[in-house]
């Protein structure tokens, strides 16, 4: 099976979709000629054209609100929003408008948009291209959350955001683009939204972890295995839909339950997975159930020494395992 | 910027071109407008129901601008104060007060929305919200899908001039003029954002003015001039249809009402400012226009009339009797459901009786 990188997994799925269906467009900054800041889109302005890839000013609500109304009238938008640092301008268009166009035209008018967002730290991307936006978006009904972690989920996820007749938030960890890689079949394949992977089974707690994290976590299970603690990694693929069955079965087997996110922790998604726990399998418990997130400062700071102690790292992970492990 | 010639004493038959049979029809519609947006109050104030904004004193406006759609191909996006549009696009008077009393069979929202928050998918009424300003993005949106589609189509997009400082707005304007979009950008200003005058609106006292930012035509009309209206938006419409873009029409209107039902307009408008909006009531000038041009005469005059409070009385008393929304239903339609429609170009619109006819 050829292996690809993130961003490979990422390109391959846009284009693969754009041949399969004409209705499909591209547009965002710089996301033509160049092919984007990251070069996601590298090659779809060649093949598709100015009709289906889209150059646009530096405009974040029209990008969003301009999908929506392409939306209402027959297209398959695919949004980029360069970095998800930016995305605030167009809040009121994800927000007041795409999650809620078919809840308040009582399912006459829909939104089937995806809009693509590179997020994350660790890049030296300083405040503003760094940040983990998940939880604003997570928290809306009438919105879906998506955040890969392999490649093959990537493009897999990608095809389904794209089929989606829903508005789709998918959030890529840009640390991952050329760092992360693996197999991706040629062929034709989705990934369904709302199910978890297991890409690491184990007795002793669970860790539950998506994107950049969720490779992390894994490296820490590694490293904590070696002491003969045996972790089980869930890597939930999506949050909104979330598959609590997942989670819940898992933390009913181990007892113990650590969420790893990268963003912020007050009001962080790492809290909803948390109150699932203690409200569905409380009994199972012999452990708090435990958060380890991106500390709260606004977003990761430029000097390496800050960046580095607002990063999680596997060293942390493991730490927390550890500790959690022990109680 | 271009300002649409003075009416003077035209034949409004030989100056729009329209049949006299389609002038009454706009006589009909702004009437009908104006006499359900009445009852409207009447039936808030009475308790029967929460909220009523108005778009009385705008409505030769829209019905003049909506008269150079072409139901059932093009695209309105209305605001608030649509009422007179969304029924030129075809929607009824039951339809519309379905809405006003928040009925389940409210066929934009299903007794979700507040009042005047407009929507029908069947008539290309696109779905409406409470923040301003951002339906002209989806209407840049609609009108590119129609570009590369390949599709003849006009999307209009209606606010009022307070909308048309929002940051959207130069979003869209920019983006539509890039691309010569088919859009409309039709900016009713009645000289206030709620409460805030004009003056502290805006820096310039035309809206149009700022359509040379975008490569587009800026249009001003007399928004009690309904001729004038159409004639503007029919030259837009045709600009749009040949690909050679957008058009930003801004059409002087009144506010006869309050902001809505929970606002006092008295507080910031004076008795002497009030009686002088009031003399620029587009309805009679309408109306004395036909007149004199031998367009209506009294007997066809009362019969509208007659019609008209049937009408009213009717979409009335059906909607106040109309289902309740299950409450059953709260979660319905938050994502699609099995069953729903997959993604892709939206039905044809269904046959209608353009201009709002009483049921």
């Amino acid at each position: 099976m050829p292996v690809r990188t993130f961003i490979e997994a990422i390109r391959e799925g846009l284009r693969d979709e754009m041949r399969r269906d004409e209705r499909v467009i591209v547009l965002g900054e710089d996301v033509g000629r160049k092919g984007g800041v990251f070069y996601a889109t590298d090659g779809l302005w060649a093949e598709f054209g100015d009709g289906r890839v889209l150059d646009t000013p530096l405009t974040e609500s029209m990008i969003a609100g301009v999908s929506i109304g392409a939306a209402a009238n027959g297209l398959l938008p695919v949004a980029e929003i360069q970095f998800a640092d930016f995305i605030f301008p167009a809040m009121n268009q994800v927000i007041s408008e795409a999650a809620r166009i078919r809840y308040r035209s009582n399912g006459t008018y829909g939104c089937p948009i995806t809009i693509r967002a590179p997020y994350g730290a660790g890049v030296h991307g300083a405040l503003y291209h760094s940040q983990s936006v998940e939880a604003f978006f997570a928290h809306v009904p009438g919105l879906k959350v998506v955040i890969p972690s392999t490649p093959y989920d990537a493009k897999g996820l990608l095809r389904t955001a794209i089929r989606d007749p829903d508005p789709v938030i998918f959030l890529e960890h840009k640390k991952m683009y050329r760092s992360v890689r693996g197999e991706v079949p040629d062929g034709e394949y989705t990934v369904p939204f709302g199910r978890a992977a297991i890409p690491r089974t184990g007795s002793r707690l669970t860790v539950v972890a998506y994107g950049l994290m969720l490779h992390y976590a894994l490296e820490a299970a590694a490293r904590v295995a070696e002491d003969g603690i045996e972790a089980e990694v869930i890597d939930l693929r999506t949050i909104r839909p979330l598959d609590e069955e997942t989670i819940l079965a898992s933390v009913r087997r181990t007892g113990k339950c650590l969420v790893v996110h990268e963003d912020n922790r007050f009001g962080g998604f790492g809290a909803e997975v948390a109150a699932l726990v203690a409200e569905e399998a409380f009994d199972y418990l012999d452990g708090p159930v435990t958060r380890l997130a991106g500390p709260d400062s606004p977003a990761s700071p430029n000097a390496l020494p800050l960046e580095e102690a607002f990063m999680l790292s596997p060293a942390k992970i493991a730490a927390a395992i550890r500790t959690l492990t022990a109680y | 910027v271009t300002t649409a010639g003075f009416p003077g004493a035209q034949d409004p038959v030989a100056r729009s071109g329209l049949s006299s049979e389609r002038l009454v029809e706009l006589y009909r519609l702004i009437a009908l407008a104006r006499a359900l947006d009445e009852r409207a109050w009447i039936l808030n104030r009475a308790g029967r129901t929460h909220f009523v904004i108005s778009g009385q004193g705008h409505e030769g406006a829209e019905a003049g601008v909506t008269a150079a759609l072409t139901p059932g191909r093009d695209w309105l996006l209305p605001y608030y104060r649509s009422m007179t549009g969304v029924m030129a696009m075809g929607m009824t008077p039951r339809e519309v007060f379905l809405l006003q009393f928040g009925k389940a069979d409210d066929p934009g929202s299903g007794g979700r929305q507040m009042p005047s928050h407009y929507g029908h998918a069947g008539r290309r009424v696109f779905t409406s919200s409470s923040p301003v300003g951002t339906q002209i993005l989806h209407g840049a949106g609609i009108a590119l899908a129609a570009k590369l589609r390949g599709i003849p189509e006009v999307a209009l997009v209606a606010m009022g001039e307070g909308s048309a400082n929002q940051g959207d707005v130069h979003e869209a304007l920019n983006f539509a003029g890039i691309h010569r979009l088919p859009m409309i950008l039709f900016v009713e200003n009645n000289g206030y954002a709620i409460s805030v005058p004009a003056e502290r609106e805006t820096a310039v006292p035309d809206i149009a003015q700022r359509a040379a930012g975008y490569a587009m035509p800026g249009v001003i009309v007399d928004g009690g001039d309904v001729v004038g209206c159409y004639l503007a938006a029919r030259d837009a419409v045709t600009r749009a249809l040949a690909g050679e873009g957008p058009t930003l029409i801004e059409a002087k209107v009144t506010r006869l009402t309050g902001h809505s039902s929970d606002d006092q307009q008295t507080k910031y408008r004076s008795a002497e400012e009030l009686a002088e909006q009031r003399a620029q009531d587009p309805l009679p000038r309408f109306r004395d226009e036909l007149r004199a041009a031998g367009v209506l005469d009294e007997a066809s005059e009362a019969q509208i009339a007659t019609e008209i409070a049937a009408a009213v009385a009717d979409a009335t008393d059906f909607a106040e009797a109309a289902a309740d929304p299950d409450p059953s239903t709260l979660l319905r339609h938050v994502y699609a459901e099995p069953g729903d429609p997959v993604p892709g170009p939206p039905p044809a619109a269904t046959s209608h009786d353009v201009g709002g006819r009483p049921a």
